[in-house]
């Protein structure tokens, strides 16, 4: 009660402080930063055109010994002008050059049988000379070295943070122990907390180069979570060096096994990732087999094909528009579904409608359309794999933390299985087809008698599912090689998947399908490719003996018959 | 008098029987007896083409035995097949002995070339010829057994044994194409030099072994014809039209079914025993899903519950199969589908329908004339 009216009148002045600045902004806004670009472009010009550092330029091209060019390149350094560490660079590569005819300092590139020459401020084409019209700037060790501290130093002020970033991270690898200041001037300078751990890794590491025992220890701790690789080598070759004391080896050791027990933990993750990439692709080929298999136990053999037809899909489409890659996919999708689907409705109403009720029929009727497929691709395209490129914003990869990075194919994969099959289970759940499908699979009589066509559904229900095997072809082209038999390597999986899970059962086919694929690459590196295949298929198949229905039986009325 | 009860009301099979013998007759004379240049002359080659295709003939018997009567589409039955395959194919790399590549007194070529210090101990015993048999049989029937009783037990059936069948010649084959397997990788046993002291290469040998072949077939014919004409084939056959009846009444309906699909894999194992020395290799491609499907696309063309029918149906796909992929390469793998599709959607007991068809056509311009 007391403190209120005494706070109220600093709230005021901070109020006021606000509007007073806003007013401010508001008078002259607009004609401030128009002029202030314009200011910007003056400085900018004036700058790459500075006499200060034409002149340094040309003291350097005058500069008769070794002392007075590393002066001059010392006053480049510190102009601060854009193109100094161009410059720098240049001079170290030995590209900086002086014309024999007015000693003026060039930057020169081999063209042909003379040189194609430029002003190393402006950038300014002048021309080509031959070779014998200018000499080249020369240089020696030590100067070299003092050249390279400088551009280091220069790279090292790059207002870019992820350009400084590496920066450090280089001279860390550089082993270059003067540099150990400078990161250490920097550091009490840099503000943005990532950069300022990264100078101290690299200080840490250039320090384990160290004569002193103690101080070598101590970067050894500082260094001891650290996953490149070049750390790695050198805390390697510090364990393994019989000339240093027992105390620095033994550290070396310890932060390696530090190192190790991370990496193998990453390695763990990264396994788990490329398990659920796999049964993203199991998931996908498999829900839509879900979907057949649902209504009236239809086994379609050929399903493995409409896969394979997806993924030619995408080839033609990039084959149309070679110019669009980047866009190929957003087409192949909704074109896949398409192809695949209609292929499914034809295979329906052609073959599927006559076998109802006799599963066995159906599976030998489709396994036959499975191979009339697979020799009209090869016959059409070819019987060679084709190549599908991978658009640019889905290669490479992201780091998550140093040591471990996910790749962004697989990535997108998993989560485009995980919209595929949230889009499936909303068109269950809220569209009219849905809504038919699930009262034909219940009770087709009585569905029947509630007037749904129970012919119309059981089509369009094989064409959905035949239409998410062709996305699952795209997703996988992205993967594999397209070739005719890429259907085949995934059905007895894909079958695999939904028995385990329950037949018609969409949450049960998830689950299974990611959880076999993260099993199957858990096993991998214990057992070998092969054999984790063959383990998983066992187990299977000994899971079925146990449970005939799979991880989630139906319940109910839908379970009889 | 057993004779009798087999072959009375089956004159398709007396026919197919009689034709078997004739064959079998005439094949080796028309190969031995006539000089080459003679137009009754037959080469050994189409001798061992025709053995091949007994087998396959034996092969599709045994699956109609299980498919035809019993009701159990097995999509894994070529995997039986190349196991009683490699069981044979065992003996007959212990035949080489020293005359190997690498002149090893014991190991096979790929042992030495794998750096194997010693034989597997499951390649003991096969130097022996009635060891390896006993095996041609007792592999295929085991696994045939432990899987069906798994299988049947837990009353798996339908499409979903059919799938799981398929997976299990699948993991089989991935399992046969590892070097450590310790049954030659992906190159299979080859390079067999002879069998029980005869040359595989002389002529002699393969018109043997196709007489061999024809005899099992024959033997296995009337071993199927037995058990179908048997109680017990009316049990199956119960079985196969309606399970939970013959269930009810009282039948172990688990016991029948793992009975006979075991003596259909041992059957199998015949098979796959006799083929390997007349094909001179076995690799793990026998066992690839599309062998097992292809098989039972032979019996459904011959029309699946006529035992004779499955054997006709084996040898016309196969001898069309060899014909169009040596014409049309491309054409196969068309017309195999097509076969599939048509087959299943027109003619569901194979010729006989088609036969059936053309009568009734027959009859009906006869009627109009």
């Amino acid at each position: 009660m007391e403190r209120r009216p005494a706070r109220r009148p600093a709230a005021d002045i901070g109020r006021h402080g606000v509007t007073f600045f806003r007013s401010r902004r508001r008078k002259g806004g607009r004609a401030r930063l128009v002029t202030g670009f314009l200011a910007f472009l003056a400085f900018a010009h004036a700058a790459l055109a500075s006499p200060e550092f034409a002149e340094t330029l040309e003291r350097l091209g005058a500069a008769k010994s070794y002392e007075d060019r590393l002066l001059a390149a010392r006053r480049l350094a510190e102009s601060g002008h854009p193109n100094a560490l161009a410059v720098l660079g240049d001079l170290l590569e030995g590209r900086l050059y002086t014309t024999r005819t007015d000693g003026r300092v060039v930057v020169a590139e081999t063209a042909g049988e003379g040189y194609a020459i430029r002003d190393p401020a402006t950038g300014e084409d002048l021309g080509r000379v031959g070779r014998r019209d200018v000499t080249r700037i020369g240089l020696n060790n030590q100067l070299r070295s003092s050249l390279r501290m400088l551009i280091a130093k220069l790279r090292l002020e790059d207002d870019n943070k992820s350009r400084r970033l590496a920066a450090i991270e280089e001279i860390g690898r550089s082993g270059d122990a003067e540099m150990i200041d400078v990161l250490a001037e920097l550091a009490g300078r840099e503000h943005d907390d990532k950069i300022k751990k990264a100078i101290e890794t690299a200080i840490a590491v250039l320090r384990l180069d160290a004569e002193d025992a103690e101080t070598r220890i101590a970067a050894i701790e500082a260094v001891s979570g650290n996953m490149s690789a070049h750390v790695r080598a050198k805390l390697t070759r510090l364990a393994g060096d019989d000339s240093l004391d027992a105390e620095t080896r033994e550290a070396a050791a310890r932060a390696l096994e530090r190192i190790e027990a991370k990496a193998e933990r990453y390695e763990l993750l990264s396994t788990m990732f490329f398990g659920l990439s796999l049964g993203s692709v199991l998931v996908l080929a498999a829900i839509g087999l879900s979907v057949t298999f649902g209504i009236k136990g239809v086994i379609n053999m050929a399903h493995g094909e409409l896969i394979m037809l997806g993924a030619y899909t995408t080839y033609v489409v990039q084959q149309a528009f070679p110019s669009a890659i980047d866009y190929s996919l957003p087409i192949a999708i909704p074109a896949a579904f398409v192809v695949s689907g209609l292929v499914g409705i034809a295979i329906e109403r052609g073959i599927v409608r006559f076998l109802y009720g006799r599963p066995l029929e159906t599976l030998l009727a489709t396994f036959g359309v499975s191979l009339i497929l697979q020799q009209t691709v090869r016959t059409v395209f070819s019987p060679l794999n084709r190549s599908v490129t991978t658009p640019s914003w889905m290669s490479g990869s992201i780091e998550i933390v140093p040591g471990f990075a996910l790749t962004l194919n697989r990535l997108y994969i998993l989560a485009f299985s995980l919209v595929v099959f949230a889009l499936l289970l909303l068109v269950l759940r809220y569209t009219r087809l849905g809504l038919e499908m699930r009262a034909v699979t219940q009770n087709r009589a009585m569905a029947k008698a509630m007037g749904i066509r129970s012919d119309r559904v059981d089509m369009l229900a094989f064409g959905l599912g035949a239409g998410i095997a062709g996305v699952a072809g795209v997703a996988l082209s992205q993967l594999t090689n397209v070739g005719p038999n890429l259907g085949q390597a995934y059905i007895v999986d894909s079958f695999m998947v939904v028995v385990f899970g329950g037949v018609g059962n969409l949450w049960g086919t998830l689950v299974s399908g990611l959880g076999l694929g993260v099993v199957s690459k858990l096993l991998e590196p214990e057992v070998g490719a092969v054999l984790a295949k063959i383990l998983v298929l066992v187990f299977l198949i000994l899971f079925i003996q146990k449970r005939p229905s799979g991880l989630f039986p139906q319940k109910g009325r839908a379970a009889e018959g | 008098m057993l004779f009798r009860r087999l072959l009375t009301d089956d004159r398709g099979g007396r026919l197919f029987l009689a034709a078997l013998g004739v064959v079998t007759v005439i094949v080796p004379i028309a190969n031995l007896v006539m000089p080459p240049d003679s137009p009754l002359h037959v080469s050994t080659f189409t001798v061992a083409l025709l053995g091949k295709f007994l087998c396959y003939a034996l092969l599709a018997i045994a699956l109609d035995l299980v498919w035809g009567y019993a009701g159990i589409l097995s999509l894994g039955h070529g995997a039986f097949f190349a196991l009683g395959g490699y069981a044979m194919g065992m003996h007959l790399m212990r035949q080489i002995g020293s005359r190997g590549v690498y002149g090893h007194p014991e190991l096979p070529d790929f042992m030495v070339f794998l750096n194997w210090e010693k034989l597997p101990w499951y390649w003991h015993g096969f130097d022996m010829f009635w060891f390896a048999m006993l095996m041609v049989v007792l592999v295929p029937g085991a696994l045939a057994f432990v899987f069906g009783w798994l299988a049947f037990r837990s009353r798996v059936k339908g499409v979903y044994f059919s799938i799981i069948t398929q997976a299990m010649t699948y993991a089989l084959m991935l399992a046969f194409f590892r070097n450590e397997m310790g049954f030659g990788g992906n190159n299979g046993l080859t390079d067999f030099k002879d069998l029980l002291g005869a040359s595989l290469q002389a002529p002699s040998t393969r018109v043997a072994l196709f007489v061999v072949s024809a005899i099992a077939l024959a033997g296995g014919y009337l071993v199927c014809r037995y058990i179908v004409t048997s109680r017990l084939g009316r049990v199956l056959t119960a079985i196969r039209d309606s399970e939970d009846r013959a269930r009810f009444v009282g039948f172990k309906v688990e016991h029948y079914k793992v009975w006979v699909f075991t003596v259909s894999a041992m059957l199998a194992g015949v098979a796959g025993a006799l083929y390997v020395p007349q094909v001179g290799i076995i690799n793990p491609n026998e066992f690839q899903p599309l062998n097992s499907i292809e098989l039972v696309v032979w019996v459904a063309v011959g029309g699946r519950g006529t035992l004779y029918g499955a054997a006709l149906g084996a040898l016309a796909v196969n001898y069309a199969k060899s014909v169009l992929t040596v014409e049309f390469p491309d054409a196969w793998l068309f017309a195999l589908g097509a076969l599939f599709v048509i087959v299943t959607l027109l003619l569901p007991n194979g010729v006989y329908d088609a036969a059936a068809a053309i009568k009734r056509l027959l009859g009906r311009r006869l009627r109009h004339a």
